[in-house]
């Protein structure tokens, strides 16, 4: 019987997976995908929740939706930033930013 | 049913492994794309019949088009080789396999209050009735939000004048 724990045990080694992608990865759509995977693992998290201790309420969906469309902008506002560095640096390896660094 | 849960798990779980390994960022991008339809099916599974087509729809479309886009417009050349570990990939390494041991070790020590009542029959009517009369205002907010990223989206990117 798949019951609440799989969900939630599934949805953290995703979380890992992306953690990992997004520290351990030079370039910086890279790092932007490994963001994604984890904000998608939250929301499996959140539609467990809402599947197995609140059936009928389905706030937890309304929750993964507002998820899914931070996430969205979040990729936009990610991906127009990399590309203005590009125009600077011409990389996207992110050992090469380093204007913070002296 | 539960050998169901088991395929979409592993297939998921490992395209985003394969996602992460992979040395051509655009192999990375499509890899991308199995674990966001392999997360759709994870929701079917939970009866979020209308948060699995949203998620077709936002991630396996439109953010996977961003990313595609961003990878032909800052690529140049030879794709191999174009993802490869940093020098901190141990740490990052230890530090998520740390994550999942103590989200696994929490997770099964913890007593959840399960109920055992049936899925919704109705999904779509119960989110619309939320969305347009309890959590309005945040709906409206998240649709302001989304107009500014666009809006700064488009500033961020646009070519600067070197004068200014």
């Amino acid at each position: 019987m798949i019951g609440l724990n799989h969900y939630l045990i599934f949805s953290g080694i995703l979380f890992g997976i992306g953690l990992f992608g997004a520290l351990s990865k030079k370039n910086a759509i890279a790092i932007l995908m490994g963001i994604e995977i984890m904000l998608t693992s939250v929301n499996i998290n959140l539609v467990a929740f809402s599947r197995y201790v609140t059936p009928g309420i389905l706030v937890g969906q309304v929750f993964a939706i507002f998820i899914i469309a931070v996430a969205a902008a979040e990729v936009a506002v990610g991906l127009a930033l990399i590309l203005s560095i590009y125009r600077e640096r011409v990389s996207v390896n992110v050992e090469d930013f380093d204007w913070l660094k002296w | 049913m539960e050998i169901v849960f088991w395929i979409i798990a592993a297939v998921t779980l490992g395209a985003a492994l394969l996602m992460v390994a992979s040395k051509n960022i655009f192999h990375s991008s499509l890899f991308m794309v199995v674990t966001f339809l392999g997360v759709a099916a994870v929701f079917v599974s939970l009866y979020a019949d209308f948060l699995a087509a949203v998620q077709v729809l936002v991630y396996a479309g439109a953010i996977t088009i961003f990313m595609v886009f961003g990878i032909m417009l800052t690529v140049r050349g030879s794709m191999k080789q174009t993802n490869l570990f940093s020098k901190n990939v141990l740490a990052g390494g230890f530090v998520a396999i740390a994550l999942v041991a103590l989200n696994t070790v929490m997770v099964l020590k913890t007593k959840w209050p399960v109920s055992n009542a049936g899925p919704p029959e109705n999904t779509i009517s119960h989110i619309a009735d939320l969305l347009l009369n309890k959590y309005v205002v945040p709906f409206e907010v998240t649709a302001i939000l989304l107009l500014i990223a666009l809006l700064g989206a488009i500033i961020i990117a646009k070519e600067v004048s070197k004068q200014s």
